[in-house]
């Protein structure tokens, strides 16, 4: 008796581990279905990085789940498949651009430029006026007015209008009887992209003729023919463009201008060099660089002190109230920063901020804080300090915690002084768990992105500089205005930006695993 | 703790206190600023700090309600603020789950597991957490770009992509679990192990019940970090009604459309319910803090 019963439960566990494994093999066939497809569309459209991208996590996500011994790999395989695909991957894809020539003139790949030429049309011949009848049942007829080539011509009826989505031949023959009642323009409009497909032939007066605008059928022929090696023939003009594949342009075989749009190629350390060698992009750049690493560091001197200042002076045991201080202090911490920058970029406003009308009404002077370099740094810095001094506030009070009331004690007991205690006690205890913290602080505010782009935006520019350019740009702001904000939206210069930027962030890391000695 | 008392002691308690006061006044002048700018009339800066017109027309229009003037024109609200707000706390939530849910799987195996590369994946992920995603945009567009012509749900536009965006992210936080989880006696999971166990109902029916305070902390610094993200969203997103307030904010200080009163009354709205979760959360969140990264 208990022996079957125990039996029943194991069949019933077994059949349940049956179902599980089967809704899990089922669950992966749709993910992987799902997957190939992803890949199989991203190779066809030409795009065989991202396709790789997907290729590579698919594989290894069915390895680690089907063959992989060590279940552990599992639980880690969706963070660390996170961090590839929107870290370590953008990095890589970053600094390949570089190597591009990527920017809003150099958008599409070769085949989509050439496809582009291809889909060009001009008039060859004549252009005649239309009308378009709703004839029932779904159907619809073209009218077209050949005028003295051949009078009124009505196509035949058209079942598949709406829905007509490849180019499609129909005849012509001359109208018996006239149609009236054309369909208003407005339903011409809607129809127009299957109207694109119609195309209209008349045997006898050999004609053939394309929707063309909105009111017309013409002969439209293609603009480029593709020659077999590759060139493009203008039947308007006679021109030849030829592919220059170092130029990423097709190029007129005589006059050796480019045509746009060009389309996207490697042009090797171009960009890298031009940061270096160019003028009009090197010293805008070497300033900015300059300005961002003072920034960067004077951000963290300033956060220090009046975060070190305010730690000691909360850790005094003779204060009272420490808590409603302590709150109040970190209270800028506690906004959202978008919040705050925003309220700073109204308050120094020159000409409405409440800032200026303070000063204004104290001293009689109102300084340009948006349009004169040095005074824009300033705010920027007095900003950067009010949002930083609480993190560094946090930090040090944590350490300070940790230090022997003694050491103090016995410095009073030789009459020392606050400041001394500072200098011989407080600094060395602490400055060692700090130290890889303020390096941490000085990578992010290297990189503060946030700040820059909703303070200032970089402004006031730079004069003589080809690219947009600040004086108070960081050189991430840069990048970012180079690539995005910039009618040219030269990404492939961006790009190289940025990774200079990854080449001095790399170096604090490292510098900072070494200061820190993880333990793992 | 008999510190000697110096005479002078009371006279710089005293003036400490006169400093932290003074410094408190300058500190949060900004903030106290803009609460009374939002409740005073019109969209410039006129007069005292407390307002002498006082007006509710910025707090009506930041809440979508469109106000009628005495002379009977009526203004429509400039920017859809609660739409923005619900685009932020919906997106907040769905990748603070997330993030969630995947650095605590993967903090489980980081802390209870052995397994080849431990190490490096651990050291790598504190290295390449310092390079934020504002760096690589230009490859986050396209990618985004490339992934939404083939599934157009996520794409560039999509409040998903943005969400998808954030995934990468997870480091500080599996670090901050990982340590948890360590401090906890793995003898519990060890016994359910012997009694048959899976490491994964160990897992979900002993780790996870011990851990819920550091996954509260973490899912609240996740959201703040979501929630206050400007730059991949201002990069993917592009619809006035799709924007996050971190996005959307900035439209009111445009130099084309200067709405200093009405800013004010939005920002306080959206400001206020982060910094309050912040404050209740802020004494857990320091020890996370403290383990490596900075508030963006």
């Amino acid at each position: 008796m208990q022996a079957s019963l125990a039996d029943q439960r194991n069949q019933g566990l077994a059949r349940s581990r049956l179902i599980k494994q089967r809704l899990t093999l089922a669950a992966w066939l749709v993910l992987d279905i799902l997957a190939l497809y992803l890949i199989i569309v991203l190779y066809a459209q030409n795009q065989q990085v991202f396709a790789l991208l997907a290729l590579v996590l698919v594989s290894i996500a069915n390895y680690i789940f089907w063959r992989a011994k060590n279940i552990a790999y599992r639980y880690i395989f969706p963070a660390i498949a996170g961090m590839l695909i929107f870290i370590i991957f953008p990095m890589i894809y970053t600094i390949g651009v570089g190597f591009t020539n990527f920017s809003a003139a150099n958008m599409l790949k070769k085949e989509q430029a050439t496809q582009f030429f291809l889909n060009q049309r001009f008039v060859a011949g004549e252009r005649y006026a239309f009308s378009l009848h709703d004839i029932g049942g779904g159907e619809f007829q073209v009218q077209i007015d050949l005028e003295e080539e051949g009078g009124l011509q009505l196509s035949e009826p058209i079942s598949d209008l709406t829905s007509l989505d490849e180019r499609t031949v129909f005849s012509l023959e001359p109208a018996i009887v006239p149609l009236v009642d054309p369909l208003p323009i407005r339903e011409i409009i809607n129809l127009r992209s299957n109207l694109n497909f119609v195309d209209l032939r008349s045997e006898e007066n050999e004609i053939r003729v394309r929707f063309f605008g909105l009111r017309e059928f013409a002969d439209v022929e293609p603009r480029y023919l593709l020659a077999e090696d590759g060139s493009l023939f203008n039947q308007q003009t006679g021109q030849t463009l030829v592919a220059n594949d170092e130029l990423g342009f097709f190029v007129d075989q005589e006059s050796l201008q480019p045509v746009t749009p060009g389309y996207r190629v490697f042009i090797g350390w171009d960009n890298y060099l031009k940061v270096l060698t160019d003028k009009r992009i090197r010293d805008p750049f070497l300033q900015i660089f300059a300005w961002t690493v003072s920034f960067a560091f004077l951000s963290v001197v300033f956060t220090l002190i009046v975060g070190l200042l305010l730690a000691n002076l909360l850790q005094w045991d003779q204060i009272k109230g420490k808590a409603v201080y302590r709150t109040l202090l970190i209270l800028p911490y506690a906004v959202p920063a978008f919040i705050s920058i925003l309220v700073f970029k109204g308050l120094f406003n020159q000409n409405f901020g409440e800032i200026n009308m303070i000063l204004n009404g104290l001293f009689g002077i109102q300084p340009n804080w948006m349009t004169d370099p040095a005074l824009a740094r300033t705010m920027i810095l007095i900003v950067n300090t009010w949002l930083g001094y609480p993190y560094i506030l946090l930090l040090c009070m944590g350490l300070l915690q940790s230090i022997n009331t003694d050491l103090y004690e016995a410095t009073a007991m030789d009459g020392a002084g606050p400041l001394a205690n500072l200098w011989h006690i407080t600094l060395p205890s602490i400055i060692k768990p700090l130290t890889p913290l303020l390096i941490a602080s000085f990578a992010f505010n290297f990189n503060n992105f946030v700040l820059i782009a909703l303070l200032t935006n970089g402004q006031p520019d730079i004069l003589g500089a080809t690219t947009p350019a600040g004086t108070t740009d960081l050189l991430v702001s840069y990048t970012y205005r180079i690539a995005f904000q910039d009618t040219g939206q030269n990404y492939a210069l961006g790009a190289a930006i940025a990774s200079f930027i990854f080449i001095v962030v790399a170096g604090l890391a490292l510098l900072n695993l070494k200061l820190t000695k993880v333990k793992v | 703790m008999a510190m000697v008392q110096a005479r002078s002691t009371k006279y710089r308690v005293w003036a400490s206190h006169v400093f932290l006061w003074l410094f408190l006044a300058l500190i949060l002048f900004p903030l106290l600023m803009v609460i009374s700018i939002s409740f005073r009339e019109g969209n410039f800066a006129t007069g005292s700090i407390i307002p002498e017109q006082f007006s509710l027309e910025h707090w009506q229009l930041a809440l979508g309600i469109p106000v009628e003037r005495p002379d009977g024109r009526i203004i429509q609200p400039p920017f859809p603020v609660l739409t923005w707000l619900w685009n932020s706390i919906k997106i907040a939530v769905i990748s603070s789950t997330l993030i969630l849910l995947l650095a605590t799987t993967s903090a489980y195996a980081f802390a209870r597991m052995r397994f080849g590369a431990k190490g490096a994946l651990l050291k790598g992920m504190l290295i390449f957490q310092m390079f934020p995603p504002v760096l690589s945009l230009i490859a986050i567009y396209a990618l985004f770009d490339q992934l939404g012509d083939v599934f157009p749900w996520l794409g560039i536009n999509t409040h998903a992509a943005v969400i998808a965006a954030s995934l990468g992210g997870m480091a500080l936080h599996i670090w901050t679990i990982k340590g948890y989880f360590e401090s906890i006696d793995s003898s519990l999971e060890e016994a359910a192990t012997m009694d048959g166990a899976t490491s994964w109902q160990a897992f979900w029916y002993i780790l996870l019940p011990l851990s819920v305070p550091i996954l509260v902390v973490v899912f609240i610094l996740a959201f703040i970090m979501n929630i206050t993200e400007y730059p991949v969203a201002s990069v993917l997103l592009m619809d006035l009604d799709k924007l996050t307030m971190a996005v959307g904010a900035q439209q009111y200080l445009s130099d084309q459309n200067y709405r200093w009163g009405d800013f004010a009354a939005a920002a306080v709205l959206s400001g206020i319910p982060i910094t309050v979760v912040f404050l209740l959360a802020q004494r857990w969140l320091v020890s996370g803090l403290t383990s490596g990264g900075v508030k963006g």
